[in-house]
């Protein structure tokens, strides 16, 4: 058994380093970064344009106004008019796309390489020349609204996320969802919208990543050209608010129409490339990598007390973030046995060091997937532009090495440090029959 | 978990997800190799060498159309069986081996078929193809795995009951197929579930799963050589069988008009209007696809979503699609809004409907169509997991390995006339089922 551990340890060891496909890096003069990635497998590329911009850089009352924005972004500048980009995309057989998280909005299409100009020049029409039609914005703040309630208000385990993250966040605004709450998004006008573009879709604060069957000399002329001439801009508010420390369990819970008992238990954890950041990552494996996991084993398998429970590591964030929990109670089963089966687990992990087995598959499935991602290019891009949100693209070259740095001393080290209760935020969703 | 369920808007439809792919670029030709063995078994692979890795679809001819009413379930549960427990390893073995390689690897069932799939990294290829012949052939489905299995999916049903979607669709589908087996969930339910043993599921996998009956597709980091190596090794104690007889189910093409509604404490009114629509082998399936492009699997570029959400502002999504089957599936359109806005919106896609079987499209959207469903062949083929899949159910349905240059002179060859005329045939503005699942107080359906 230890021979065969060791052969496969060394073979690991050698595969990846030929795998990462090369990123090569450029800056324009007015701070526009742009990252490159060849792949001639087939005749396509991906353009992704990432603005450093999310929920956690928006005013007081008016969460959402980055979403918004996004939704905005595909309602036309005078020269395309309103959906226009994403029909010549459609018209390629290609397909376009875009979406906000808390700290970033990136823009997407997926086409034919030798199409990819398309891209390049409106990509570059929409960072400056957005028309932000007031009726328009009106509109389409409707169309945020019935986003909202299919996603969340008519969602029950959805709605239980919400407002445990809102709980877990008191003074950093984290604590904002980033779709907006919903007297925020119907507050948000023109005007808010105009500075916020302003201020955050220059070339200075924002990223394109390339990646197919492109060279990689033509592409950064081409984008030099379309982009070269737009100034940077000046006027983004700096985040400067932390989380404080969390001294005491809080816990929340909802009461709605639901058919079975949830619970979310979230701990605060620091983010990549925090030195702690990737046994986090391996303990969220040895939790909850599938069917052979703890959790499925403890909480689903054996103590049948649950139908689903994962554990997740949330650690591509720009500020430290969470190492969050959930599990759908099982019929019939009360929800505080699953709470405490919960414990039960993380109890045991940081009492014992998980064995080597354990810590090496973990490493193994990290590993596969990160392998077996690279076959997209949209998921080369977007590992690269991750990564580049965090700080730089270049710690995705570190990632893999680090990970296979990680010791079970260190799994159990990290599981203490972050994974007690003082430090917990708990929502529980109670169901309720419909009344009616 | 919840973070990372973080969705888009999602612009594509089920009728492409298999048979609509298509290709036009000469230089990004599907080199496939179709054999079969002296087993019957189909094998279909292909060699891509970018990276160390192999993606197998296997499709077995087992499905909902092939389980008793009573038991509906049995093909699902099976499917779902095959992985935890076999004649050398426990459940918690096969698991475990699987996962400590970082492999990928389960089955499930549909209407018409089941598929089993592997994906492992090249370097564990012999361990990962073992583990898939041993779960593919010795499946014992052990009684306690059964019990267990069966109260997650009751469970996972009863939560599901969450979702208006998901209430909405059950409904459809029953109302629109009536007794044909389509109609069912392939979960089967509560009831049906309860009714199935061990015994059923050995009868199932005994009689459906032999080679004959499947086809095995194969893409990456594989020789030919290696590969018939593994092949020889696992897969040749497979016996071939007496192939089991396909039935035909009958189904009730009566055309009469339903409502459906259903009453929840929610904010939004989810509804579908649809009814049966055509098969995968029909002819007119092409001239479907370009006329659903326009009416509202385009995306943006669709009417129903012009009108729909950027006009009226009356929803975040809204699309329609034709399931197309080995028998007949659904056409249907689908669409979630503020219940006070929910007649306004039901009114509006019918009129769309109504508007594409009586006028002509322009000569813009019918080009925008076809430009679409010919050109985004490479996209839809770019990883060799989409490739295994894609093979694999070409060779299900019979579309011939040429299938990619024949898709585009089919698509091609669709006119202004031909979408109109199925239009008229295929959609129908007066009799259809509708169901709104709403707070229906608020909603006051008119229908």
């Amino acid at each position: 058994m230890m021979k065969k551990f060791v052969l496969l340890i060394i073979l690991i060891l050698v595969l990846p380093l030929s795998l990462n496909a090369e990123v090569k890096e450029y800056k324009l003069d007015n701070g526009l970064k742009v990252l490159v990635i060849e792949d001639h497998k087939a005749p396509l590329a991906t353009f992704q344009i990432w603005y450093r911009v999310g929920s956690r850089d928006e005013p007081a009352g008016k969460n959402g106004i980055s979403h918004l924005l996004e939704h905005m972004m595909f309602k036309g500048t005078p020269k395309y008019g309103s959906k226009e980009f994403s029909k010549m995309v459609k018209k390629k057989g290609g397909v376009d796309n875009a979406f906000t998280t808390k700290d970033y909005t990136m823009y997407y299409q997926t086409l034919a390489s030798d199409r990819i100009d398309i891209s390049i020049e409106l990509e570059a029409d929409r960072m400056q020349n957005l028309i932000l039609d007031p009726k328009e914005v009106i509109a389409e703040r409707d169309v945020v609204m019935e986003e909202r309630r299919m996603r969340y208000d008519d969602d029950p385990q959805n709605s239980l996320y919400e407002e445990v993250l809102a709980a877990a966040f008191k003074s950093h605004p984290y604590h904002w969802p980033v779709i907006g709450w919903m007297s925020d998004i119907s507050s948000i006008e023109r005007e808010g919208l105009l500075s916020h573009y302003k201020a955050y879709y220059s070339p200075d604060n924002a990223v394109i990543v390339v990646s197919g069957d492109v060279q990689a000399d033509e592409i950064i002329k081409k984008i030099t050209a379309a982009f070269g001439d737009i100034s940077p801009a000046s006027g983004r508010a700096v985040v400067t608010s932390k989380e404080t420390e969390q001294k005491g369990e809080r816990r929340i819970s909802l009461r709605r129409e639901a058919e079975l008992p949830y619970i979310i238990a979230l701990y605060h954890t620091p983010s990549f490339p925090h030195p702690d950041s990737y046994a986090l990552e391996v303990l969220g494996m040895v939790l909850s990598g599938g069917k052979s996991s703890r959790l499925y084993k403890s909480m689903v398998y054996e103590k049948k007390l649950a139908i689903g429970a994962s554990a997740d590591y949330s650690g591509f964030n720009k500020d430290p973030y969470l190492f969050l929990f959930d599990a759908t109670a099982a019929p019939g089963k009360d929800i505080k046995d699953v709470e405490n089966a919960l414990y039960v687990e993380i109890e045991k992990i940081k009492k014992e060091l998980p064995s080597e087995r354990e810590v090496q598959k973990a490493k193994n499935q990290i590993e596969a997937s990160f392998i077996m991602g690279q076959d997209s290019i949209y998921y080369q891009a977007q590992i690269a532009g991750m990564f580049e949100m965090l700080g730089s693209w270049k710690l995705k070259e570190d990632y893999m090495e680090n990970i296979k740095k990680v010791k079970p001393e260190d799994v159990t080290r990290v599981a203490k440090k972050y994974l007690h209760e003082d430090n917990r935020t708990v929502g529980i969703l109670i169901p309720t029959k419909n009344p009616k | 978990m919840k973070n990372s369920k973080f969705k888009k808007v999602i612009i594509s439809s089920i009728i492409f997800n298999f048979a609509l792919l298509l290709y036009n670029f000469p230089l990004y030709a599907l080199e496939a190799n179709k054999k079969i063995l002296p087993n019957g078994l189909t094998v279909l692979h292909s060699e891509k060498h970018n990276l160390p890795i192999v993606m197998i679809t296997m499709i077995v001819k087992a499905g909902v159309l092939d389980e008793p009413k009573e038991k509906a379930g049995l093909a699902y549960l099976t499917a779902e069986l095959l992985d935890e427990g076999t004649k050398s390893r426990k459940s918690s073995e096969i698991s475990e081996e699987i996962e400590f390689i970082g492999a990928g690897l389960g089955a499930s069932a549909g209407s018409d078929y089941t598929t089993i799939t592997l994906s492992v990294l090249k370097k564990d290829i012999e361990k990962g193809f073992e583990l898939f012949s041993d779960i593919l052939l010795n499946p014992v489905f052990p009684k306690e795995e059964l019990d267990r299995k069966r109260e997650l999916i009751k469970g996972s049903l009863k939560q599901r009951e969450e979702d208006p979607s998901f209430l909405a669709e059950r409904s459809f589908k029953k109302e629109a197929f009536g007794e044909h087996p389509y109609g069912r969930l392939v979960e089967g339910s509560t009831e049906t579930l309860s009714e199935i043993t061990r015994e059923d599921l050995l009868g199932f996998h005994l009689k459906y799963f032999i080679p004959n009956n499947a086809m095995l597709s194969v893409v990456g980091d594989l020789t030919p050589a290696e590969l018939n190596s593994l092949i020889k090794q696992y897969l040749y104690s497979w016996e071939i069988a007496e192939l089991p007889e396909r039935k035909i189910h009958p189904m009730n093409e009566e055309k009469t008009k339903k409502a459906v509604k259903i009453d929840k404490d929610v904010t939004q009114a989810t509804i579908i209007i649809g009814h049966l629509g055509i098969s995968r082998d029909n002819p007119d399936y092409y001239a479907v696809s370009v006329m659903n492009y326009i009416l509202g699997s385009g995306g943006f570029s669709s009417r129903l979503m012009q009108k729909i959400r950027d006009e009226l502002g009356l929803a975040y999504d809204v699309r329609s699609f034709f399931t197309a089957s080995k028998e007949k599936g659904l056409f249907q359109a689908e669409v979630q809004t503020k219940n006070e806005s929910a007649n306004t919106t039901t009114e509006e896609i019918l009129k769309q409907i109504e508007k594409i079987r009586r006028e002509e499209v322009s000569d813009e959207e019918l080009s925008g169509a076809k430009d679409y469903l010919t050109g985004s062949f490479p996209r839809r083929l770019d990883t060799s997991r989409k490739m295994a899949d894609f093979l694999a159910t070409v060779e299900f349905y019979n579309l011939g390995l040429d299938y990619a240059e024949k898709y585009v002179s089919f698509i091609n060859a669709v006119t202004k006339e031909d979408v109109q005329r199925v239009a008229g045939k295929y959609l129908d503005a007066e009799n259809f089922v509708l169901i709104v699942v709403a707070n229906q107080k608020k909603a006051g359906i008119r229908y």
